[in-house]
């Protein structure tokens, strides 16, 4: 196998990685029958909360700045950050039930802003590019695994060569599977996004179901733009960087068909048709073509889905419904 | 010392803004008691119930279960205190199988073991003679499977009250006859059964005790032997009500509609019809009966000018004119032509009357094109809608009252109300009276008799075999997409209707 494909399912694997929290975070929200069209905004706001703490803390420790602290840092920050920001879509969503379409592409708009500011702020008080340590940089993007794993020819980097969230992520799907596939308090999650009046009925509380599973997913969701921050942009705030991501990782839900198994190889090939126009340029296609390619494929997926009609890849039934128990 | 009852209501009252929907309700049942409780729409009995199965609060008034008060605020509580309730519409998810749908919610210890519930689920089927394979999902299941369902999902909660909300009425004689040999072995097995029920003669086959509300108040509670069917009505009314329906025989019918080897698919390309043909005439009232989902709503709609007809012919013949061929023609075209459909959907509203609108704006929606120039005239909706108030006693503080907010009753009065004022000559209405209680009921059947009298052709879909039988000239009876038969309302049986119903001709499984 040559170096160039190697390289290019190297990159699809660390461009996918950001998708990964992204859209896993949203299929846990979405299965609560809660459709965040916030992840944009969540991942913006993860993005600059999760440079924000990294860059405070390697600003505050200077020398002695360990890895592992910075990152987990900025993993709890960016997580934080997308807690707050689902809090409020819930609150306005869950409680106050307020129209879900309306109320995510608000967060998105406020996300974003969120971020932005944050970003552009710590840039003006640095005066200059928002960076931080060579060594922490390292930390965030260099390869986990040992050495010896790493060096195995073919299947040391295809495998094992990875940043440490590449791994977070792979067993955070694993254990979102099994959540779903073996857990009651799975069962009754995904009954509440089916049919809120039908769990309500089993005594399952439709309304603490729902706030947790979007505030977790929102909290996942914005660690995706923290990853994507961290590694794909090298720990510098760049203002249109993340831009997209959360959009794509939207559609990638659909696109897994809201299983959150479907997102490890999933995140993969979405992530792998981002950087298409840099990997494999044709000089006759336009960079646009190559990056719209992304929601074609989810358009297919959505006609083949539809015109299958299996009842297991319909979408959790109550997407997008408030509840409200005394309607009639 | 006071008995200890199972269940006992005192003095619950219940508001819903400025409608009282239950008053005062003083009301006891014993263990190995099957319950009826009989009551017009909006009489209150499912507010009664949802109050005990803890979907409502009571504002006034104690609960007590085995003589202890209780205090019923969730549908956990209900188990708690070993009250299960059925609802007329299941509560269950789709994409789940039986098992996960009856262990939904329980806090069981360990991890879901789904070998070990099937095991548990089985057992309770067999106990009480149910037939449900545990691992079969919810959407590949009949309605009789999925009620059965929701039954073992009670019973594996451990309830010792059981709350059926109108259990039958989606139900074949044959599927009903087995619900309530369940239902027996449960009284057996010293339960408490509450059947909620329009049906009179299913309260005589299989309660004990029947207990009669009426505009939120308990009329009365009496034993099922000791009482009839017009004694029963008269609590429920409050007044004589003539329980016949006057058919008469069908005067000099002319071939109205005419349909032949109609076949129309869905959109994933499965027949839903296949070869029907019938001649719907003038003068005659004409029964559709079929397990639900056979091809009913398909049918009307169809002829409705609502589907897409893959083929097959449907010719109408007005009187004095020259018949002509509707498919392919417009439904606003064959609505003008005189085939009227009054539909009412599941969920009554669908299709048909626009929830945030009043009276006089839903009667509107068949005359909007009829005004002066580009503005549209309201006097005649007005009108009629007072006239439609008037005539089929609809209870709504006005005709510009939306009727989202009317109860079901209601909503489905103003809609075959207005139907019928259009004086088509091709009346088609499916479950005009699904939910109507008893009178309500016979001034609908009155209302499609006094067409038939005119020379229309109604076209009656309906669920109770009783009333098709009693109301219809005719009943064609689908099975799958496919006439099963076509028999006379005046020498058939249920039984036999029934077994056109489930099997194409009625030969197989006798």
């Amino acid at each position: 196998m040559s170096i160039s494909v190697i390289g290019l399912i190297k990159a699809a694997v660390l461009n996918g990685t950001p998708l990964l929290f992204g859209t896993s975070g949203e299929i846990l929200t979405e299965k609560s029958g809660n459709l965040n069209l916030g992840v944009e905004g969540l991942m913006f706001m993860g993005g600059a909360f999760g440079l924000l703490g990294a860059f405070s803390y390697g600003q505050i420790a200077g020398e002695n700045a360990v890895g592992s602290v910075a990152i987990a840092i900025a993993f709890l920050m960016a997580f934080l950050a997308g807690v707050a920001g689902s809090l409020i879509f819930s609150f306005l969503t869950i409680t106050l039930r307020a129209n879900q379409n309306v109320t995510g592409l608000a967060l998105t708009i406020f996300g974003t802003g969120v971020g932005q500011f944050v970003g552009e702020l710590m840039r003006l008080k640095v005066g200059g590019n928002v960076t931080i340590s060579n060594a922490l940089k390292d930390a965030f993007a260099n390869g986990v695994l040992p050495m010896a794993l790493q060096k195995i020819p073919l299947v040391g980097p295809i495998l094992f060569s990875y940043n440490v969230f590449v791994y977070i992520g792979l067993v955070m799907v694993l254990a979102m599977t099994y959540f779903f596939r073996r857990t009651r308090t799975g069962l009754a999650l995904k009954a509440v996004g089916e049919s809120p009046a039908t769990a309500d009925a089993a005594g399952i509380s439709v309304t603490k179901y729902r706030y947790l599973a979007t505030v977790i997913g929102g909290g996942i969701s914005a660690v995706g733009g923290m990853v994507y921050t961290m590694t794909i942009a090298g720990s510098v705030w760049n203002h249109s960087g993340l831009a997209g991501e959360g959009w794509v990782a939207v559609a990638l839900v659909i696109f897994c068909l809201w299983k959150p198994i479907n997102s490890l190889w999933g995140s993969v090939l979405f992530g792998g048709l981002l950087i298409l126009y840099l990997r494999l340029p044709l000089s006759f296609i336009p960079t646009q073509i190559y990056k719209v390619v992304p929601y074609i494929v989810t358009a297919l997926v959505l006609i083949i889905v539809s015109m299958r009609q299996r009842k297991e890849d319909q979408p959790p039934a109550a997407l997008g419904v408030n509840y409200f128990r005394e309607e009639r | 010392m006071e008995k200890k009852h199972a269940i006992e209501f005192r003095g619950i009252t219940k508001r819903f803004g400025n409608v009282v929907a239950n008053e005062d309700v003083n009301l006891y049942l014993d263990k190995g008691v099957i319950m009826s409780l009989l009551g017009e729409n909006g009489s209150g009995k499912t507010t009664l119930m949802n109050m005990l199965s803890g979907i409502y609060f009571p504002d006034e008034g104690q609960i007590l279960v085995d003589g202890k008060p209780v205090t019923i605020a969730s549908p956990k509580d209900a188990f708690d205190n070993k009250i299960g309730m059925i609802h007329q519409h299941f509560k269950l998810i789709d994409v789940f199988t039986a098992a996960e749908n009856i262990i939904l919610g329980l806090k069981e210890k360990g991890t879901l073991d789904k070998k070990e519930i099937s095991k548990r689920v089985k057992a309770i089927s067999e106990k009480y003679g149910f037939d449900l394979d545990p691992d079969k999902k919810i959407y590949e299941m009949s309605v009789s499977e999925k009620q059965t369902v929701e039954i073992i999902k009670v019973l594996y909660r451990g309830a010792d009250v059981l709350i059926l909300d109108e259990p039958t009425a989606v139900l074949t004689p044959q599927e009903t006859h087995k619900l309530f040999k369940v239902l027996r072995a449960m009284r057996e097995d010293g339960k408490s059964v509450i059947i909620i029920t329009h049906k009179l003669n299913e309260v005589m086959e299989i309660s004990d005790v029947v207990a009669v509300l009426r505009k939120g108040r308990h009329i009365a509670t009496v034993k099922t032997e000791e009482t009839d069917e017009i004694q029963l009505t008269e609590m429920m009314v409050g007044r004589k009500v003539e329980l016949n329906i006057g058919r008469t025989e069908p005067v000099n019918p002319v071939p109205r509609l005419t349909v032949a080897g109609l076949t129309v698919r869905n959109s994933e390309g499965i027949n839903k019809l296949e070869d029907v043909g019938f001649i719907a005439y003038g003068g005659e009232i004409l029964g559709i009966a079929g397990i639900a989902g056979s091809g009913q709503k398909e049918l009307l709609e169809a002829v409705a000018g609502l589907r897409h007809i893959s083929s097959g012919s449907i010719i109408y013949s007005p009187e004095g004119r020259n018949p002509e061929e509707l498919v392919g023609k417009s439904p606003m075209e064959i609505k003008d032509a005189g085939v009227a459909l009054a539909f009412v959907p599941e969920d009554r509203l669908g299709m048909g009357l626009v929830g945030g609108m009043g009276m006089t704006e839903n009667m509107m929606l068949r005359s909007w094109n009829k005004g002066k120039g580009i503005f549209i005239d309201r006097k005649a909706p007005e009108e009629l809608a007072e006239k439609v108030l008037d005539h089929l006693e609809v209870v709504t503080p006005s005709v510009d009252y939306p009727v989202r907010k009317l109860s079901g009753g209601n909503v489905q009065k103003v809609l075959v109300g207005r139907e019928i004022a259009s004086a088509p000559s091709v009346l088609m209405s499916a479950y005009a009276v699904r939910g109507l209680d008893i009178n309500t009921s016979y001034i609908i059947y009155d209302l499609m008799s006094e067409q038939k009298k005119k020379g229309v052709a109604v076209i009656f879909v309906g669920e109770d075999l009783d009333v098709l039988l009693e109301l219809c000239d005719k009943i064609l009876v689908l099975c799958g997409g496919k006439v099963s038969g076509v028999v006379d309302a005046r020498t058939t049986s249920k039984e036999e209707i029934g077994l056109l119903m489930t099997s194409l001709g009625g030969k197989e499984k006798k």
